[in-house]
């Protein structure tokens, strides 16, 4: 029997998953404590630490940007993956349109977040 | 205690039945044997396949209380009193009651080339091919698959398309290409760069779950993810690739 051996471009998305997966693991139950808990609770972190002007700096500054960058979008990719499998498993097999609307959903968020980060200024 | 066995009889059954079967109870015995007391004292036409009664052959994969299992292997005392239900092997087509077609499984197993390719050719009178220990623990494990198709049957992916390489087949691919004797890798990533190849696998671990021998298929897939991702980009870089 002869098997197809086209090469899928599955690595692309997987490596994207992957990397927002480890991301994900590492840094969001942090994330979600600081921005979600304990800044608007006052616990710990200084009242001001979220405020408008703090994250204004933070965002300008060029590691800020990185890592803002890093955490929307790698998260988008790992969500998108996620939701196309599932689809998958949930019958609505492997197809273009859902991989469009997946994956397409988180280009557009890596493109807005990418534009965003740069009209924000430096 | 009640065994309800799958049957199906092509030329008279238009769907797969269960039918009841009382079977003697004993602390040691297995379910293969509970189905040759059905063979040989109830109903001579019920057909399962076996062969070594000892897990080595893995010709008696079936689905047992729905869990893909071994057939010689399992025993009637995990499911005392009863009742324990008998299926052929999720996801193969049915030839006959228990007895599945293994024909997908064989050439896929045949794509991936499972035998050593040697990486250098020598001749009896140069001696052996010598390897570390490290060496040998790098594949020795996927050494032990017995091609039983239980981890098929386990695999929701394999279910939903059955042109999916599988886990048993990558496993066995892995074991020849982590092999330091065997040259022929690239000839076998060839069908597991393929969407049907590796790429069909989304990471559930049922297959490594139910594997008898501890073969850990998903592993398996799981190293060769990486490998492809990474030579998926590399082949741009390496040199004298042909893409
Ligand atoms: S990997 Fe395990 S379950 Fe799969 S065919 Fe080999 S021995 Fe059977
Ligand atoms: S009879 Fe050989 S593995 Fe069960």
């Amino acid at each position: 029997m002869a098997h197809p051996v086209k090469r899928s471009n599955a690595p692309v998305f997987w490596l994207l998953f992957g990397a927002g997966g480890m991301l994900a693991a590492l840094l969001g139950p942090m994330l979600v404590l600081i921005t979600g808990i304990a800044a608007p609770l006052g616990w710990v972190l200084p009242p001001d630490a979220l405020s408008y002007d703090n994250m204004l700096a933070f965002s300008r500054n060029i590691p800020g940007k990185l890592f803002i960058f890093a955490v929307v979008t790698l998260f988008v990719w790992h969500a998108a993956h996620r939701i196309y499998h599932t689809l998958h498993d949930l019958g609505i097999r492997r197809n273009r349109l859902s991989m469009g609307f997946c994956y397409g959903i988180s280009l557009a968020a890596t493109l807005l977040a990418g534009y965003a980060l740069v009209i924000i200024g430096f | 205690m009640k065994l309800e066995v799958m049957r199906y009889l092509p030329e008279s059954d238009p769907e797969p039945r269960h039918q009841v079967y009382e079977v003697p109870y004993s602390d040691t015995g297995s379910v293969l044997e509970a189905l040759q007391y059905i063979k040989d004292e109830l109903d001579p036409t019920l057909s399962f396949r076996w062969s070594c009664r000892m897990a080595i052959c893995g010709s008696c994969g079936m689905n047992i209380n729905g869990v893909p299992r071994l057939a010689c292997r399992t025993f009637l005392r995990e499911y005392f009193p009863g009742p324990v239900r008998i299926d052929a092997l999720a996801h193969f087509p049915v030839e006959r009651d228990l007895v599945i077609s293994a024909a997908d499984f064989i050439a896929k197993l045949e794509s991936i080339k499972p035998y050593i390719i040697p990486r250098v050719e020598r001749d009896v009178s140069e001696g052996e091919y010598l390897q570390t220990p490290l060496e040998l623990e790098k594949f020795n494990q996927f050494t032990k698959c017995i091609n039983c198709m239980l981890c098929y049957a386990a695999c929701p992916q394999y279910g939903i398309d059955p042109a999916f390489l599988g886990p048993g087949v990558i496993a066995l691919a892995h074991r020849y290409n982590a092999d330091s004797r065997d040259g022929a890798a690239e000839e076998r990533m060839g069908q597991l760069h393929a969407e049907e190849g590796l790429w069909s696998c989304t990471a559930v671990g049922y297959c490594s779950e139910v594997c008898p021998k501890d073969v850990d298929p998903a592993n398996a897939v799981n190293q060769n993810k990486m490998a492809s991702a990474l030579d998926y980009f590399l082949r741009f870089v390496k040199p004298g690739d042909k893409s």
